[in-house]
């Protein structure tokens, strides 16, 4: 098992490059804390796990923290990516082409796939994430997945094209509960450029940002 | 991609919640019920009596935002379900639409449970917030966990353990009379044969606007507003 450590990756844009949708301090406390702590927890359930080889009930014990913080770096690592800022080139609708038109092709429209991403979002109970999801495995299909807490979507043949975090830290010092608001105010910071090329890529490309982060 | 942007604070929607008719107080854990409706129970303490453990400001929107949309939410999805099994259409559908409420029962009903628990097992310092548990929940405690200090931390890492949202509560068990410290996801309530005792909310939003990322410091706060004769009270 090799020793090394994952890092917290930078941010492709400034703290404050998100606003309106999100404020910098949500942004800053986001990347530089809670993101920090997936990660710093992560390195530690790695290092527990190298020295536990020969004991497996041990290596077993630790798969739901390593569940837990691997999929919080995992999950905030590929959501920094899917961002940008609101008038950059690559949060327009246009900069996915491709993914516009299975998008329309699934939904009926850019509207009515937002509603359903919406709805979707807040009917999430407690924490957890939205993602809409390429399924190599049966056709290339798209669709909506919400998971819990920190599970990533790593199943085989899974894309994630783009997630949205609905832990209340990720709005909740902007937006209180009104997050409504919250998952109106997203699509403003999609990065449709992020969102084609994981839609073109396999899952694997996806999770390039991790080993750049090793 | 023109999408407008949406600015709702939290005294709006604060505003357009439903001030409940005060109603007969119902025994259990300070739940109110008006004509078969779940109510928000009024606080017995100001906003800010609970500074500087929990601020005004979140006492405010846990209290008249967060909790009372899980009382309009159980209301409402309890009222579709009764006209769903009270109608003559008992098809596989029906019932299927009928299974799928419960969830949302669960987990609004949930956290009106939570909520007015919690609201009740805290208390300001001046009305005897903190002060070490008497009488048989205080021997029990010693005689358990060898003291409130062992208490508290074992209750704190069982706290801190919590992934994603949730509650940590002291329980008893209804058979052998025996406390223990539980965690439950998100807003499911205790249930028998388990019986709260105290109830911390650690979901992010009851802690976030004062403690951030910091929340290892409000479990560590909240002890100096925990009201023990509410939790004395509950054990049987
Ligand atoms: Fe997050
Ligand atoms: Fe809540
Ligand atoms: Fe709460």
């Amino acid at each position: 098992m090799s020793n090394d450590t994952y890092s917290l990756p930078k941010l492709p844009y400034s703290y404050d490059a998100l606003e309106p949708a999100i404020s910098k301090q949500i942004m800053e406390l986001h990347h530089s804390k809670h993101h920090q702590t997936y990660v710093t927890n992560l390195n530690n359930a790695l290092k527990t796990l190298s020295s536990s080889q020969n004991d497996i009930p041990a290596q077993i014990a630790l798969q739901p923290v390593l569940r837990f913080h691997g999929g919080g770096h995992i999950n905030h690592s590929l959501f920094w990516q899917n961002l940008a800022p609101p008038d950059s080139a690559e949060a327009q609708f246009s900069a996915a082409p491709k993914l516009t038109a299975a998008i329309n092709a699934t939904f009926g429209s850019e509207q009515a796939f937002r509603q359903k991403f919406n709805a979707a979002l807040l009917g999430i109970q407690g924490s957890g994430w939205g993602w809409l999801v390429k399924f190599e495995n049966e056709g290339g299909r798209i669709g909506i997945v919400t998971t819990k807490d920190q599970d990533p979507i790593v199943g085989a043949g899974e894309v994630p094209v783009f997630g949205v975090d609905m832990w209340e830290h990720a709005y909740y010092l902007q937006y209180l509960n009104g997050k409504a608001a919250y998952t109106e105010n997203i699509w403003t910071v999609i990065n449709w450029k992020t969102a084609e090329e994981r839609f073109l890529g396999k899952q694997a490309d996806a999770f390039t940002v991790l080993k750049a982060s090793i | 991609m023109a999408t407008t942007l949406f600015r709702q604070n939290a005294a709006r929607s604060a505003l357009r919640t439903l001030k409940p008719i005060t109603g007969a107080r119902a025994g259990l854990g300070g739940v109110t019920c008006t004509r078969g409706k779940a109510t928000l129970p009024d606080l017995p303490y100001d906003y800010s009596a609970l500074e500087p453990s929990i601020s005004g400001k979140i006492m405010e929107v846990h209290h008249k935002n967060h909790h009372n949309t899980y009382v309009t939410s159980f209301n409402n999805f309890t009222e579709k379900l009764s006209t769903l099994s009270s109608s003559s259409d008992q098809s596989p559908q029906s019932i299927a639409d009928q299974a799928a409420l419960i969830p949302l029962i669960k987990f609004h009903g949930g956290g009106h449970i939570n909520h007015s628990l919690f609201w009740e097992n805290l208390a300001p310092k001046n009305q005897g917030g903190g002060e070490l548990p008497s009488g048989a929940l205080g021997k029990a405690i010693d005689e358990h966990y060898g003291g409130l200090d062992k208490l508290k931390e074992k209750f704190n890492a069982a706290l801190a353990g919590i992934q994603g949202s949730g509650w940590a509560w002291l329980v008893q068990d209804m058979g052998t009379g025996k406390l223990s410290i539980v965690t439950l996801q998100n807003q499911d309530p205790v249930l028998p044969p388990l019986r709260p005792i105290l109830g911390v909310d650690a979901w992010e939003h009851a802690y976030y606007l004062q403690y951030q990322n910091r929340k290892a410091e409000y479990f560590g706060a909240i002890w100096d507003v925990i009201n023990w004769k509410a939790a004395e009270k509950r054990f049987k």
